[in-house]
């Protein structure tokens, strides 16, 4: 990939971000924001190639921590989106408040 | 039988074709994401798309420590799952906030990595790598402390005199250190170790000075910040899917925070540099008239012979947690024939769209939610809106008393509805200590006590009246 070519898919992939999230209702902004937080866990990929060319203990370390705290994005603003976005439903589900809330 | 050359350039497509494919799959989740029919959707679509990237990472050429690779995810995955499953729906804002600090740490790791090892791909990597860093760094310790002050870890807000000339400074010296690293005048060890120590400290001065009731407007901030460095590293890692769901998050995530910050009637550059957001301004304006109380059983038959009612909940009712009995009592009414609708303020809950969220945990269905531009021209028709736990965001004194320093924040209308009902614990202040006028007005009755015993004297009350 040459440098003019990542700089037009920097910039045709802001103006897509900018276009999805343009039109978003308020009520959705909370799990829309775990959910974009979720999508930049694929910074898991990029860890995993960095500790899979580390050698020295000094980059195998940082390496380690930079997969675990990646895996720790991915996995942790999936879980919450997840667990947001299938309490909402619309009225011909009403009246069957959902279990793990009702403490 | 394949030769090594080959065997690995088909491994190289397979791995570009799957992130072209993971890429698609993250844009067309977040955009199901924004309609609450798809949104469910759009989560496990994006959630398919980390999937198959990650397990096809794994293919890289010439990858080694697979043993740690694999325990590094087991671990950090694991205690993210432990913990994302755990947390109440009150703590989600700052479970984000933790989360994303660990995806801009990741990326400063990855920066951290390249840069120790030191083999130069040119200026423009180089400089990609030390942007990408700072940027992750400040978003990982930034987040840390959003993390601790919504989880009442960190109660003070610490500032001092020429704290901003301060954060200044230090940025400048992290941008000098950055540079000789990049140029390679002084790309030794200590030299990267002393970039990424001012980078860390710079996140942490940023964010100590910024309220809590700011919070989320930094967060959301934070997140884009983390997008951004993830795509700076996708450069360095010459990495397609790194380089367009960073961007795209990166962008979305500031047009996130825009909103956010326009919803609070607050600018980003005011939330970043004024210290307010928990300075509680003194209380203005006085009031005239009296709070004028009511008994549960007169709002139970005001209610249940009403044809429209309006909810408006706050953060006090789900700290209260009363949304299950608030629905409950809804469901009364509107199997009486009363329409019944919920009024969302954009920053009731923690941050735009939490109280949303509170809400359909207890069943409430989304289409009896609408939020303030919907729902402010409603109240006129509304016989009762029912307050509950909200305050500054239906104090009418932000329409038309300048001197408040709530003056011009949006707020609902319901002053405007025949009667208005709050549901209140004491007579105190609210959030901003600000008297609110709305209390005092002729139409308004307060119902004191705790929102969830209200709530279930309120049932008690409609159902008596059979």
């Amino acid at each position: 990939m040459t440098g003019i070519v990542a700089l037009y898919i920097f910039m045709l992939a802001a103006f897509t971000g900018y276009e999805v999230i343009s039109r978003v209702p308020v009520i959705l902004h909370t799990p829309l924001m775990s959910g974009s937080n979720f999508v930049h866990g694929i910074v898991l990929v990029g860890a995993m190639v960095a500790l899979g060319g580390a050698h020295t203990p000094l980059e195998k370390t940082i390496g380690f921590i930079g997969v675990l705290l990646a895996a720790g994005n991915a996995v942790g603003g999936y879980v919450v989106t997840e667990r947001m976005l299938e309490m909402f439903k619309s009225s011909g589900a009403r009246g069957k408040p959902t279990q793990k809330g009702a403490h | 039988m394949p030769s090594d050359a080959t065997m690995s350039l088909d491994r190289e497509t397979l791995i570009q074709a799957s992130y072209l494919v993971t890429a698609a799959l993250f844009i067309l989740g977040l955009k199901r994401m924004s309609s609450p029919v798809t949104a469910r959707s759009g989560i496990l679509w994006a959630g398919s798309g980390m999937l198959v990237a990650t397990v096809v990472s794994f293919l890289y050429p010439g990858m080694t420590n697979y043993e740690l690779i694999l325990a590094a995810i087991v671990v950090g995955g694991g205690l993210a799952w432990w913990s994302g499953k755990r947390v109440a729906m009150t703590d989600m804002p700052q479970m984000i906030a933790l989360y994303n600090g660990m995806g801009g740490g990741a990326a400063a790791a990855i920066a951290a990595v390249e840069l120790y090892r030191g083999e130069s791909q040119g200026y423009a990597t180089s400089t990609l790598a030390v942007v990408g860093g700072l940027i992750g760094s400040v978003s990982f310790s930034g987040s840390a402390i959003a993390f601790g002050k919504l989880q009442g870890l960190i109660t003070r807000s610490i500032r001092f005199s020429g704290q901003q000339v301060f954060n200044l400074l230090l940025l400048a010296l992290a941008l000098v250190l950055g540079a000789l690293v990049a140029f390679g005048f002084g790309a030794t060890a200590p030299v990267i170790t002393a970039f990424f120590a001012l980078a860390l400290l710079l996140g942490l001065t940023m964010t100590l000075p910024i309220g809590g009731a700011d919070m989320p407007v930094v967060i959301s901030l934070y997140n884009a910040l983390t997008g951004l460095a993830v795509a700076f590293e996708g450069f360095v890692l010459n990495n397609a899917a790194m380089i367009i769901a960073g961007t795209v998050v990166g962008s979305a995530g500031t047009l996130l925070t825009q909103l956010m910050a326009k919803a609070m009637n607050r600018s980003v550059g005011n939330v970043l540099f004024s210290g307010f957001g928990d300075t509680g301004a003194a209380p203005t304006g006085e009031v005239s008239g009296s709070l004028k109380p009511i008994e549960a059983s007169d709002v139970g038959v005001m209610m249940a012979f009403a044809s429209k009612v309006i909810i408006v909940p706050g953060y006090g009712m789900a700290v209260a947690q009363a949304q299950h009995k608030i629905w409950e009592l809804c469901q009364l009414l509107l199997d009486r024939g009363v329409t019944v609708k919920f009024a969302i303020h954009p920053v009731a809950g923690r941050m735009p769209g939490h109280m949303n969220v509170l809400l359909a945990e207890a069943g409430v269905p989304y289409d009896l939610i609408s939020d303030l531009d919907e729902i402010n021209s409603e109240f006129e028709t509304a016989d009762a809106a029912l307050i509950i736990g909200a305050n500054d965001v239906v104090n009418p004194v932000a329409r038309n008393d300048k001197s408040s320093p709530i003056y011009g924040m949006p707020i609902l209308n319901a002053d405007k509805a025949k009667n208005v009902i709050v549901i209140k614990r004491g007579k105190g202040a609210g959030f901003s200590g600000i008297e609110n006028a709305l209390f005092y007005l002729d139409n308004t009755r307060m119902l004191y006590g705790d929102a969830q015993k209200a709530g279930a004297e309120l049932i008690q009350a409609i159902k008596a009246v059979g």
